[in-house]
């Protein structure tokens, strides 16, 4: 029992077990609840925040071609990094709300086209100079003007216009918008001085840590700013260090060299949680592996069709062959119950032969072939999901053909070019900015070519909506319509899986992204 | 002028001439490629209006020519420009990388040439006996195993089970001799593995071979050791083969060894360049190619010229 008790002391301590759970279990022992109680608290102790110590992060998608101009920033180490030196107005919370970082309080106007943003006072950047409202509107310029090449160009479309009036910064919008503050929340949208107007890629921030050595693709090593506004960001220096191959990020973590490592295998993840000294972390997020198909293009332009592939993929098996259960099934649309204003009762779709059968055939299809493109580029395992695809296709009798693409320009000439091929989507924080990213009639990366008029409709009743209840109900509706007429097929939404050692402590749960949604450096500390 | 100065002049006008055309081909071929920088930096996130922007502003706008031209003006002058996607100088980021897989090729070689010569030799002394037939044996194998399978199996049993050596072999300016020597332990070991057995069968065969004529005949007649006989008498005029092999595994740890940077995390060339084929950065991929082709072809002209050197008859020719 002595062992058992240090176990569970042992998880508390590392944050990894709550006072309920605690008193709970050390009731199944035996243990009075006076010494129980007695014993946490000596372990909660323990689990305060320590400072010190440098922690080291292997991470997935880093190249030698990065930049550190946050409006390049498409892949982990890069997005990383900007979490380090940097930090963007709001930021969005574990549970889905928004939380202030260097805005200092965010109001809107009764219709939701007017917003201000309170810009916290004595914050300073790594080259010395103080951060004003100024510098956020040269941000947000940067990330909107005409030249801009951001990737947080598209959800900066909304705006009609910004000023600074003081210490704060106002936002116009074209048209209502209630989830403006998410939007701000971008990781692309880091506050830089003077907006990053003159030098982009200086990697200075009002971030928690300063950077030291900057060589892409190989490290970045960073050092606590002395002068860093906010309290948390517990470590003395953190050092990213760029492992693409999985197998040595993961021999890295086992051996010691690295305390943190992102993108754990699903395949390997059941072995790896089985060594001493390290936990295996599974988030369940919004990121979705998909197979798209444009509606505008033949064969894919007859609903029943659409309908017959949507009821021959096989999503339980796909979940457990493919992401070996560290997921959740899809819906065919890009919305799940990590997403606010949910709506967990629309039927879940299940693979079902005997209807797939029926809708093909009412789709009068010719009997050819159908040609799905796909590259393990698409998303880990996409060449394997399509073989189980086609084989459950094959028994509802829908002759499937499978290319197999490069993965070399994938995303530039196949994806959103051919009718059928096989995608992923990182998932977004809440359900407007998803739909007006991919299946507004409008959108830039509209990639199932899916254009509704009521949907749109929908979609700006919604955002200029503030009822909750009755914004709900709308998305319900939207989530139906896609799922019964668009050109998505979403087999599964895949989980974050990350692992840190044991050395570490105060992790938490946050679905908005890998890593503590890249919060791990702030977050955690040394045990 | 003497005829070793004139051949080693006309090598290197040729050398020359080939490392333009490497970088002609090269340029074409990246080019050829799906998909240009611009796109490949935007990825799945481009729009018309972000492609456009970049484009212009890394000057992908302007027509092919042009660019290759601007770009050969610029090495003749010593500057091998910027990388198009991320903006560093490229002399200063290859330099950084170069030296690595010098350092990494030097102490393979350092290793593992001598140690190849060395076993040669042992199995020609001891021929069709058992420890030329363990030698042959033993290198066979690891050569025909893939070296990333190596990589991996010396990491787990190695780095992770044993805790000796780094899986890791990240390097960087801050570590001392010793600390680095320590991380890379384990690519030595995988590429020594991978280079022995070519550089031994090589050594054996060409010196069997020598030990045909009828000079190695006298030599025995005169009483001379086994062991000397063949280090004195067939081991210089077999010198021409060897060292033809040992440059080609030279060049080949200079410029082949991606696959173990990639498993060991080595910050070298093959990985650089690799990251920027992808991301169709055409400046950055020519100067590595370049210095690629540069090393090869230098290495096979020192070939070239050793054998010629070792060779009494080429090197007084009628």
């Amino acid at each position: 029992m002595k062992e058992q008790l240090d176990f569970m002391a042992g998880r508390v301590t590392a944050g990894q077990m709550t006072r309920r759970e605690f008193m709970g279990k050390a009731a199944a022992l035996g243990v009075s609840a006076a010494v129980a109680s007695s014993i946490f608290a000596q372990a909660a102790r323990a689990s305060e925040p320590k400072r010190g110590g440098v922690v080291k992060l292997g991470s997935v998608g880093g190249e030698s071609t990065n930049s550190l101009d946050p409006a390049t920033y498409a892949s982990q180490v890069p997005y990383h990094n900007g979490n380090q030196f940097g930090d963007t107005l709001v930021q969005v919370a574990a549970d889905g709300t928004i939380e202030n970082r260097l805005a200092e309080s965010v109001e809107a106007s009764a219709d939701a086209k007017t917003w201000t943003f309170k810009i916290r006072q004595g914050v300073e950047f790594h080259n010395g100079k103080t951060m004003t409202a100024e510098d956020v509107l040269k941000t947000m310029q940067r990330h909107s003007n005409e030249d801009s090449k951001s990737g947080a160009l598209g959800i900066m479309k909304g705006i009609e216009s910004m000023k600074v009036d003081g210490d704060y910064f106002h936002v116009t919008l074209g048209d209502a918008n209630a989830d403006l503050p998410y939007l701000m929340a971008d990781y692309h949208l880091i506050i830089q001085p003077d907006g990053g107007m003159d030098d982009p890629g200086a990697g200075i921030g009002t971030g928690p840590y300063k950077m030291d050595v900057n060589e892409p693709g190989v490290r970045h090593v960073y050092s606590k700013f002395a002068n860093y506004w906010a309290d948390d960001a517990y470590f003395d220096g953190v050092e990213i260090l760029v492992i693409n191959d999985a197998t040595a990020r993961t021999a890295a973590l086992q051996s010691g060299q690295v305390h943190i490592i992102n993108r754990v295998e699903p395949k390997v993840a059941g072995l790896l949680s089985r060594a001493p000294n390290l936990t295996v972390h599974s988030t369940p997020g919004r990121g979705h592996y998909v197979f798209i198909m444009h509606v505008d293009k033949a064969p894919f332009d007859n609903n029943d069709l659409r309908m017959a592939l949507k009821h021959a993929i096989n999503r339980e098996e796909l979940v457990e062959k493919i992401l070996r259960g560290y997921g959740s099934v899809g819906n065919d649309m890009p919305i799940n119950a990590a997403y606010p204003l949910f709506d967990s009762a629309i039927p879940q779709r299940t693979y079902d032969a005997a209807k797939a059968a029926e809708y093909y055939k009412a789709s009068g299809h010719d009997g050819s072939p159908i040609e799905l493109r796909v590259s393990d580029v698409a998303f880990p395992g996409a060449v394997d999901a399509a073989a189980l695809f086609q084989q459950t296709a094959a028994a509802a009798g829908i002759p499937l053909e499978i290319k197999r693409e490069p993965g070399d320009g994938y995303w530039s000439e196949v994806w959103n070019v051919q009718p059928f091929c096989a995608s992923y989507w990182g998932g977004r924080p809440v359900q407007d900015q998803m739909y007006s990213t991919a299946y507004l009639s409008t959108a830039d990366w509209n990639d199932t070519k899916f254009k509704n008029a009521d949907f749109d409709a929908m979609l700006l009743q919604a955002r200029a909506e503030l009822d909750p209840a009755k914004r709900k109900e709308i998305y319900s509706k939207m989530g139906m319509l896609l799922r019964d007429t668009g050109g998505l097929i979403c087999p599964m939404f895949n989980d974050f899986v990350d692992a840190t050692s044991n050395t570490l402590a105060g992790w938490e749960t946050d679905p908005n992204g890998e890593l503590m949604s890249g919060q791990i450096t702030r977050k955690m500390w040394f045990a | 002028m003497h005829p070793i100065v004139k051949l080693v002049s006309q090598r290197l006008a040729l050398g020359l001439m080939l490392l333009f055309g490497a970088s002609a081909l090269i340029f074409g071929l990246t080019e050829a490629l799906p998909g240009d920088a611009a796109q490949a930096v935007l990825g799945q996130s481009a729009t018309p209006e972000s492609l456009a922007n970049l484009r212009e502003e890394m000057g992908l706008d302007r027509p092919a020519l042009t660019r290759y031209f601007e770009w050969l003006g610029g090495i003749l002058q010593g500057d091998l420009g910027k990388s198009l996607t991320n903006k560093l100088d490229i002399a200063e980021s290859v330099g950084g990388r170069l030296g690595n897989t010098l350092f990494l090729a030097f102490w393979a070689a350092i290793v593992s040439v001598p140690l190849a010569i060395f076993l040669g030799l042992l199995a020609v002394r001891y021929r069709n006996r058992w420890p030329d037939k363990v030698i042959s044996a033993v290198t066979l194998t690891t050569i025909s195993i893939p070296e990333f399978l190596i990589g991996y199996v010396l990491v787990y049993f190695v780095a992770v089970k044993l805790g000796m050596f780094s899986p890791l072999a990240m390097i960087n300016d801050s570590m001392s001799l010793g600390q680095k020597l320590n991380a890379i332990a384990l690519p030595v070991i995988v590429l020594t593995m991978v280079v022995l057995a070519h550089m031994m069968r090589m050594t054996r065969a060409a010196i069997l071979n020598v030990m045909q004529s009828a000079y190695i005949e006298t030599a025995e007649l005169k009483g001379l050791t086994n062991f000397k006989i063949i280090y004195r008498h067939a081991f210089p005029n077999a010198i021409a083969p060897i060292v033809n092999v040992v440059m080609l595994n030279l060049a080949y740890l200079v410029v082949g060894v991606v696959v173990v940077e990639v498993v060991f995390v080595y910050p070298g060339m093959g990985q650089y360049l690799v990251d920027h084929v992808t991301k169709r950065d055409v400046p950055v991929v020519l100067a590595c190619g370049v210095i690629f082709a540069a090393i090869y072809i230098g290495l096979n002209m020192v070939a070239d010229i050793v054998a010629i050197l070792a060779n009494p008859r080429l090197r007084h020719p009628k």
